[in-house]
This record gives structure tokens, sequence and C-alpha cells, in this order.
């Protein structure tokens, strides 16, 4: 028996919708950040964000067989019909928040990504075998910069920490598996998030280790982003300023 | 493989610049190998000097080889 259409469009949602909506937030850095050099960096990181979601939502578009193209589903879904993670979602804030956002995702984004290469789906796999190299670059990027700043000065200790404190609840929602998950692990389509979670503290001990920070000790985690269950008030706000052109000028080009 | 200087930039380490120059000077193919030095530690001649420094050079033609003319009998050099 293979794996449910529905299965695997939510599936592919999930991917692309996470890889979407964290490149748009950081692209609100572009010609903001703190140096040129993170100016630039973050900029090539959205972008290869951008271009992995090209490839998750046309896929999904295609799996999905209604016609949809990456555009439509990019621009013409609401709230409601998003699957990331309430982790990408979260403002910018300060650099320290951005970076430590980053940190958590890039480590589980490489464990999940290297679960997909080897995916019984080689549309996936593909997908992800050229995904991965990217990011393992984000992931050694993000983990030096909470490494030099965590153990940095008392005021970017003090902010790292703070970030870490008020993103960890956001980082269960990644492990999160739910009865999708268990059809796609049981075809060999994709990993379950859960089986990523040991790996991915295992490799957090050791840079908050580096970084002088503490991981937060309650497990509370805040869900309902990848079922689509409930976002936070920031996804809409982030739409609004994404969307609005296609909103406004239905099918405008350029 | 011969590298040449591409640019400048900050990094807290050398970690931090070899990273900095890849995402600041090869992100249209420019490069398959990087390396930084710090600014400290490059000893440079000054533009005012040039003069002196390299002007003498210019009518000493026959510091290139191709000044020689190579004798019939030596053959294809």
């Amino acid at each position: 028996m293979t794996v449910s259409t529905d299965a695997l469009f939510q599936c592919l949602l999930r991917l692309g919708d996470n890889t979407l909506i964290l490149g748009q937030r950081l692209g609100e850095w572009c010609g903001h950040a703190p140096a040129l050099e993170e100016d630039i960096a973050l900029a090539n990181t959205a972008l290869d964000l951008m271009g992995q979601t090209r490839h998750w939502l046309t896929l999904a578009g295609e799996v999905e067989g209604k016609g949809r193209s990456e555009d439509d589903l990019a621009m013409l879904r609401d709230v409601w019909d998003f699957r990331n993670v309430l982790l990408v979602e979260q403002p910018i804030r300060d650099y320290g928040h951005t970076l430590m956002r980053q940190f958590l995702f890039d480590h589980y984004h490489l464990l999940m990504l290297r679960g997909l290469s080897e995916s019984a789906d080689s549309r996936l796999g593909d997908i992800a075998a050229k995904s991965v190299k990217e990011v393992t670059y984000h992931a050694e990027r993000s983990a030096e910069l909470i490494i030099a700043l965590g153990d940095g000065t008392e005021e970017s200790h003090m902010r790292m920490q703070d970030a870490l404190d008020r993103l960890f609840p956001f980082a269960g929602e990644l492990f999160e598996t739910d009865a999708i998950d268990e059809d796609l692990a049981q075809h060999g389509i994709a990993p379950l998030p859960s089986s990523l979670r040991p790996a991915f503290e295992a490799q957090l001990d050791i840079v908050l280790a580096e970084a002088t920070l503490s991981k937060p000790t309650d497990s509370f985690a805040h869900k309902g982003g990848r079922t689509g269950f409930r976002h936070t008030e920031h996804l809409g706000h982030l739409l609004a300023s994404m969307q609005w052109l296609q909103r406004a000028y239905p099918g405008a080009q350029w | 493989m011969s590298h040449r200087h591409f640019g400048s930039l900050h990094a807290p380490n050398a970690e931090m610049a070899i990273k900095n120059a890849r995402d600041v000077y090869t992100r249209r193919n420019e490069g398959v190998s990087i390396w930084v030095v710090q600014a400290n530690d490059i000893a440079a001649s000054s533009p005012s000097d040039k003069g002196p420094l390299y002007e003498p050079a210019e009518d000493k033609v026959y510091r290139h080889p191709s000044f020689y003319k190579i004798p019939d009998d030596i053959g294809a050099m």
C-alpha cells in the first residue's frame, strides 16, 4: 500500500512552509543587519531557504493534483492553511533572537534533510540531498555565532540566554509526531520527527556548553503550527506583508 | 592554485573570516578556495614610495628575456 496523497501533500507543505516563512523572516534583516557581513550572510541563507521552498511547494502542488503552482501555494493561502512550525513565524526581535531561532531550526533542519535524503520517494530525496549542502553551512555558521555571542561579553551573553529562554519552548514542536508522520515513516518517505530529537539534544548540549548558556529545564512546548490547529498572531502580519501585492493586484507579474 | 586579493571584511576570528568571505565574495561562483589574513599581519609598501620603488625598472628592458636574440644555432627553446 502506498502512502496517502494527503499525507504526502501535508508533509511537503510542512517542509515548504517552514523554509518559506523563515526565509521571509530573514529577509526582514536585509539592509538592516548590524554588520555588512552579517547582512549578506543572512540574505544568502534566506535565498537558500527560498530556493528550497520553490522545490517543496512545486512538488506539493503536483502531488495535490489541483493545478496549484508554488506561487499559488505561497501567495494565495491564508494563515489556517499554513503548516510551518510556530518557531519560524516568531518575530525577528533583536539579532540574538534571530540567531538563536536560526540555530535551533538549522540543527533540526539538517537532521530532517539527512533523513529525507534516504527517502523511498526519490522526488523528496533529490530535493533533500541538494538542500543538505546548504543547510550544513547554515548550521555550522549559526553554531559558531551562538558560541561567540554566548561566550562573549556580559551583554551578549545576557541577550543570548534571554533568546534561548524565550525560543526553546518553540523547539518541541519540531519533533512532534502525529498520524501523518507515522504514515510517512512507515512507507520510508520521511523520518519520524521524534526520532531526530536525541541527536538534536546532543548537538544542542555541546554547543550550549561551549557558549556558556543554560538550556531551560521546562519541557513545555508551544504547538499548533505544523498541524494548522493554531498559529500565533505573528503569522498573519507576516503574510500581510509577504502576500499583499498578489492580493491587491491578483496575477501581477514582473 | 593561484590566489589573488579579493576584498576586505570584518570578523571576530579566522574561522568567521573565512565564512564571511564565502558569504560576501563567492556568491556568484567566484572562488573555490579562500585564504584570509589579518590586516595587522600584512606588511605593505607605501603608495607614496611608488616612484623610487617601481619606476627604476621601467627603462630596463634587458631584464625581459624577450630582449635577447637567440642565436639561430640554438634552435627552438
